[in-house]
């Protein structure tokens, strides 16, 4: 029973540092409580398809910055749906370089563009680890009967 | 959000339940509308594009209702950014046809532009939703559309 409370005590404190931290924001909240008994994993679905969606996102993007000459009209297209998925889940910080790299694709600034490429696939990294450990400690709460 | 437009949506279909059509390009956002959709008690049909959307509402060149008429459409729900044809062009479409004019056309964007905002409404848009999208904003717009 003690480890049970103790499972989750640590959870609750690590999603508030999540919060704390501006890795998720409230959108993240709005995703929980839609969360219900007749779909228990969408939290989970979600997110994974956030993540394939991301990846391919950033696979892309990486591609188009690797042309000779670079096409900004198709680099903002892929941002811009990243910026929205990323939004959508409570990705904050994902979102929020997203918002710069748009506007390094207006002003067709290539340096801009690498950099925030560079940035964007750092946060998605954190992120990444961290709601998937987050989804680790639900499961062991769940594994130890909570 | 906008505020809606003074005119009354009618429920057409033959039952209680609404039946909302969502069009949007992005996967992850077509999930979470249809599971906030239904979470307020909607039925729910989902289109990645506005052709698909007019297809599904039978507004193609062939007339044909796919859904046969036997669960009209009762609000539709798109996103304005769509590669192709936006939200703005498919509610213009929707709104020059006469059979499906009458029914409710709710735009949402990631981008609060006033003027993209008001050139939906003057398009006879209901509403204008900013996303990411909320509990809150479907209640709010399911409860008008059951009135």
């Amino acid at each position: 029973m003690d480890g049970l409370v103790q499972l989750q005590k640590q959870l609750v404190d690590y999603t508030a540092s999540l919060f704390h931290e501006g890795f998720l924001d409230d959108q993240f909240n709005q995703l929980q409580q839609l969360q219900d008994e007749s779909n228990p994993d969408f939290v989970v679905e979600v997110v994974t398809l956030f993540f394939e969606d991301a990846e391919r996102l950033l696979n892309e993007l990486t591609k188009t910055l690797g042309q000779p000459s670079t096409d900004f009209k198709k680099l903002d297209a892929h941002v811009h749906q990243l910026k929205g998925s990323s939004s959508s889940i409570g990705a904050h910080r994902v979102h929020r370089i997203c918002i710069s790299f748009r506007n390094s694709c207006e002003e067709q600034n290539v340096e801009g563009c690498l950099k925030n490429l560079q940035q964007v696939t750092h946060e998605y990294s954190l992120v990444k680890s961290k709601l998937e450990t987050l989804f680790r400690m639900e499961q062991q709460i769940l594994a130890a009967g909570g | 959000m906008a505020a809606p437009s003074s005119s009354n949506w009618v429920m057409e279909s033959a039952h209680d339940v609404p039946h909302v059509l969502a069009v949007d390009d992005n996967l992850i956002d077509r999930k979470l509308v249809e599971k906030l959709l239904r979470n307020s008690s909607c039925k729910v049909t989902t289109a990645e594009n506005g052709p698909r959307a007019l297809e599904l509402l039978g507004l193609t060149s062939g007339g044909q209702n796919s859904m046969n008429g036997r669960s009209k459409v009762n609000l539709v729900i798109t996103d304005y950014c769509m590669p192709g044809m936006t939200g703005y062009e498919l509610l213009k479409k929707i709104k020059e046809s006469s059979v499906m004019k009458e029914v409710p056309v709710v735009i949402m964007s990631s981008e609060n532009i006033p003027t993209r905002i008001n050139k939906c409404l003057e398009e006879g848009a209901q509403m204008f939703i900013l996303k990411p999208l909320k509990q809150s904003d479907v209640k709010k717009l399911t409860c008008q559309l059951m009135n």
